[in-house]
This record gives structure tokens, sequence and C-alpha cells, in this order.
């Protein structure tokens, strides 16, 4: 039986053939490597993000996590639910405290649920991956299973803010969390310490709507890490991850820069430092490949 | 000017604050800000907001209905709840910038051809169909967003993203065929019908008409 168990939240972008299916790949990797069971939330629906609010009031917004949480309480009872996206994670987590303050709207919500034939009671914890990583799994067990350590590669751990903020990593501060920083040592890899864009905004969500905007933000996530010497960057979010990779090109095209900076997955750095292949890392996902993770993983 | 925000207007004639406490989500918080300007310093677009935050706040306790609700400023929150961590008096800074954003859409007032709007609306109805967001069906409805022709010029420009994302399977043409779906979508729909029922009866209480 495996150490852990959790019951899994992945997420609309983690599905096959969608924006963050390459996390998916790592983190399964990752998890077999760490002895972690992840028994997926049976027919999950999307938890409407950040950006549902323009269409979606308050209580249906609310009701869409509530049947997630439901649904758990249901087929996985007594598991934890753990996310590895933050917006799936911070809309879980901000449903399950919304109707724990508000006897009004949980009463609604249920009476919604009923709908679907569900009842939530809500009283399951709701987890990221990086919690269970930092929290349960423990930086000594990570260390004890690398085979092939991250020797001279520069990582800049860019957190963002989603997977930071507002509820972040217990112990950890907003203004510079160091928990990605921490891991990527223990992977045998560089950290860049001194990264000054770890909380920066990617945009999330206005990089569709907003571009212009945004990628002058990710700009500077990117050129920060050229500062101070990068090889990559990692990070923890899917929404991070794919705006700050996919719009290189538009980047350079705008300000003139040079950018080809290779952006992972925390799940990908690990898959590859415990020797799995460069396949079950998903470095296969990189549009930006990351060159010298894939002569690793060789 | 819609009939729900005439009804909003002749109810809250003398108070655009009482208006944002009974029906703004988390709107009763308003009151509590101090005016220190830490969000609006800490916002990532803070430039591009007509008015920050905190001026938003004072706005609506000085009874600028208007100015804030036809404010494109709302939506320029990208959600990265900066200023609710810092906020000295701990308001949900960024659940209030969604909840008025959320209600000049209800009203009718919110400005038009504002694009964070309009796609998170798109978002909105893209995950209503099926309980699961269509990535692609999602990117083409924002491409085509203004228009057909506009929307080659953009599907154009983003050509080479496409391909990228198609290249490392992280795009499938197969989501225009159906896509990704939870399998009660009947009991999902039923839910959110009942969710938005209530939600309309507590809007129509608030309302009084």
């Amino acid at each position: 039986m495996a150490k852990l168990e959790y019951s899994f939240y992945p997420g609309c972008s983690s599905q096959k053939g969608a924006s963050s299916s390459n996390y998916l790949v790592s983190v399964q990797t990752m998890c077999q490597e760490l002895d972690i069971q992840l028994n997926e939330i049976p027919d999950w629906n999307c938890c409407a993000a950040s950006i549902g609010y323009a269409g979606g009031g308050e209580l249906p917004r609310l009701a869409l996590s509530a049947r997630n949480i439901a649904l758990s309480e249901q087929h996985n009872p007594g598991q934890e639910i753990v996310a590895t996206c933050a917006a799936c994670w911070l809309s879980t987590r901000e449903t399950q405290e919304r109707l724990r303050e508000d006897q009004g709207l949980l009463a609604e919500a249920n009476q919604a649920l009923a709908e679907a034939g569900l009842k939530l009671k809500n009283e399951t914890p709701i987890k990221h991956m990086c919690e269970v990583l930092v929290e349960e799994v423990g930086y000594d067990t990570i260390k004890s299973k690398v085979k092939k350590p991250l020797e001279g590669i520069k990582i800049a751990g860019y957190v963002g803010c989603q997977t930071n903020r507002p509820f972040g990593i217990s112990g950890e501060s907003y203004e510079n969390p160091k928990y990605l920083d921490k891991l990527v040592d223990t992977l045998g890899g560089d950290s860049l310490q001194g990264y000054e864009k770890k909380v920066q905004c990617c945009g999330g969500a206005l990089a569709f709507s907003e571009p212009e905007k945004s990628q002058e933000m990710i700009k500077g996530i990117i050129e920060a890490a050229y500062d101070h010497g990068a090889d990559m960057i990692v990070t923890p979010c899917p929404v991070c991850q794919m705006n700050v990779e996919v719009y290189q090109d538009q980047i350079n095209a705008t300000y003139g820069t040079k950018f080809k900076m290779p952006v992972v997955y925390y799940s990908t750095l690990m898959s590859v430092a415990f020797g799995r292949s460069a396949k079950e890392a998903a470095l296969d996902g990189q549009v930006i490949p990351a060159k010298k993770l894939e002569a690793l993983a060789k | 000017m819609s009939e729900i925000n005439q009804a909003m207007v002749e109810k809250y004639r003398n108070s655009f604050l009482k208006e944002v406490e009974a029906n703004v989500e988390e709107g009763d918080w308003v009151k509590m800000c101090m005016q220190c300007g830490v969000c609006s310093g800490s916002c990532p677009l803070g430039k591009f907001w007509d008015h920050p935050p905190q001026e938003i706040f004072m706005m609506i306790r000085a009874g600028k209905r208007d100015e804030v609700l036809q404010s494109d400023s709302m939506w320029m929150c990208t959600s990265c709840y900066n200023c609710i961590v810092r906020c000295p008096r701990a308001l949900p800074i960024t659940h209030i910038m969604h909840g008025l954003a959320h209600y000049a859409k209800r009203l009718g007032i919110a400005p038009k051809n504002q694009p964070t709007a309009k796609f998170a609306q798109l978002f909105w109805d893209n995950l209503m169909k099926k309980g699961r967001v269509n990535e692609l069906k999602l990117g083409l409805s924002l491409y085509f967003m203004n228009g057909f022709s506009e929307g080659i010029k953009t599907s154009l420009k983003m050509k080479d993203i496409g391909l990228g994302m198609l290249k490392t399977k992280r795009m499938s043409p197969m989501e225009m065929l159906g896509g990704h779906a939870v399998k009660d979508v009947g009991g999902f729909q039923k839910m959110i019908k009942k969710a938005q029922e209530l939600e309309d009866a507590r809007v129509a209480q608030h309302g009084g008409k």
C-alpha cells in the first residue's frame, strides 16, 4: 500500500490535450517515486478559476467547488483533497472557508447540490501538492530518492501568485517564500536566492485579454532570470508556466530581446532527478526545450 | 438603462455604500478601508487602473455610483492577491473588485468592449456547457470576440504559439468535436440553475422589485 494517499483534483488544464497535460504526466511520475497514491475525484468539474466572476455570481461559483468537495467526501471518504493547479487549489479552499463562515450560504449551496444528488459536509482538508511535498514527504525523503543530482544547473524558482497568496505554504513569507529554492537545492541544483521576481504576477488570465500589459510583466520575470545566470525557470503553477514559456517569441518581437528560457514544473525537475526518462518527466511537453534536463535524463 | 439598474438607483438613491454592502460580494468590508493606499501600490497593473482600489473604496463612500460601476478599473484585477495579503485591515480586496465587476455586469452598465469583461464571460459560458473548460474553443472564441476579420488577424498572430502547443500535445484539435466533459452534465446544470435561482432571489430581495 502506498505510504500517502490523497483524493486528487487534477483540474481542466491537466487533461489530455490541454495546456498543462505535461504537468500531470510529471506529477504522476514524481508520485510513483515518492509512493504517493492519487485517487482522482470522480466526475470533478471546473472551479471557474479566478476569471469566472463576470458571468458567475457568488453562489453559482461556490457551487462548483462545493460539488467537487462533496464528490470527494462521498467517493474518497477520509482522504484529504490535493490539487496541483494553483487556481483549483485556491478556489476549492476559498469555497470551503466561505461556506464555513456563512451558514446561510452553506444551506443554499446544499440546496443547489441536492439537485445533483449531493450533500456537502465541508470537513475535508484541501492541500496543494507543494504542501504535501514540504510538510508530509519532507526534504530529507526527497533527497534520499535523488539518483541524478541536477548538478551545475542554475534554476530560478518562480513561485508566482496563487500558490503563494493568500494561503501559501505554512511558515513561508508572502514576499520571499523559500521552499522552491530549497527544493532545487535538495535535488542537487543551484537555486538563485537573489531572484527578485519570484512572486511577480505574470498577468494570469489577463495574458489572454490584455496581452501587451501582461507580456510587459512576463518580460521582467524572464529578464531577471537571465540577470542571475539562470539556465531555466521552475514553477508550481500551470498558468505561470504557460504564460512565461509560450509568449517569448512575441516578447522578443516587441522588445528586441532574445529570450529562449525554458520554464519547467517542479515535478519535471524531480522526475529527472529521480532518474526517470525524459518522457516520464514530460520533457517532450516543453515548447522551449530544457536541454540540460534532456541531457541528464538520457 | 436596464430595468434592474433603474430599480437599484431608486432604492439606494442616496447611499451607494449601502447598495454595495447589500449587493456586492464581500461589499460589507468597504467601510473598513482606512485609505492607506497599500493596495494601490501593490497592484501589478496599478498604473492601468483609472481608479486604484483605495480610490474605488472612497468613491463608493462618496456616492460616485456611475464613476465606480462604469469604470474599467476593476477589470484590471489579475487576481494576484497582493492587495489581500498586504492590507493592514485584512479587507478581501480581490474579491470586492471581482464582486463590483460582477455587479456592474449584472446591471448591464460595465464598460462595453472591455476585453477582460468579455473574456471572463466567455470563460464562464464555456465551462457552463459541459462542466469543464474546453481550452481550444475558449481560445478561438477569444480570438473572434471582436468579429470575424479581427479574429483572422489574431489567429494569424497566435499561429506559432498554437503550433507549439499542438506539437507538444498541449492542445488538441479533437476538442472541437465534443471534448472533455463531466459525465453528469444534467445534474451539473440543474445544480447551477438552482444556485442561480437562489442568487437571483437574493438580488430581487435587495432590489425590492
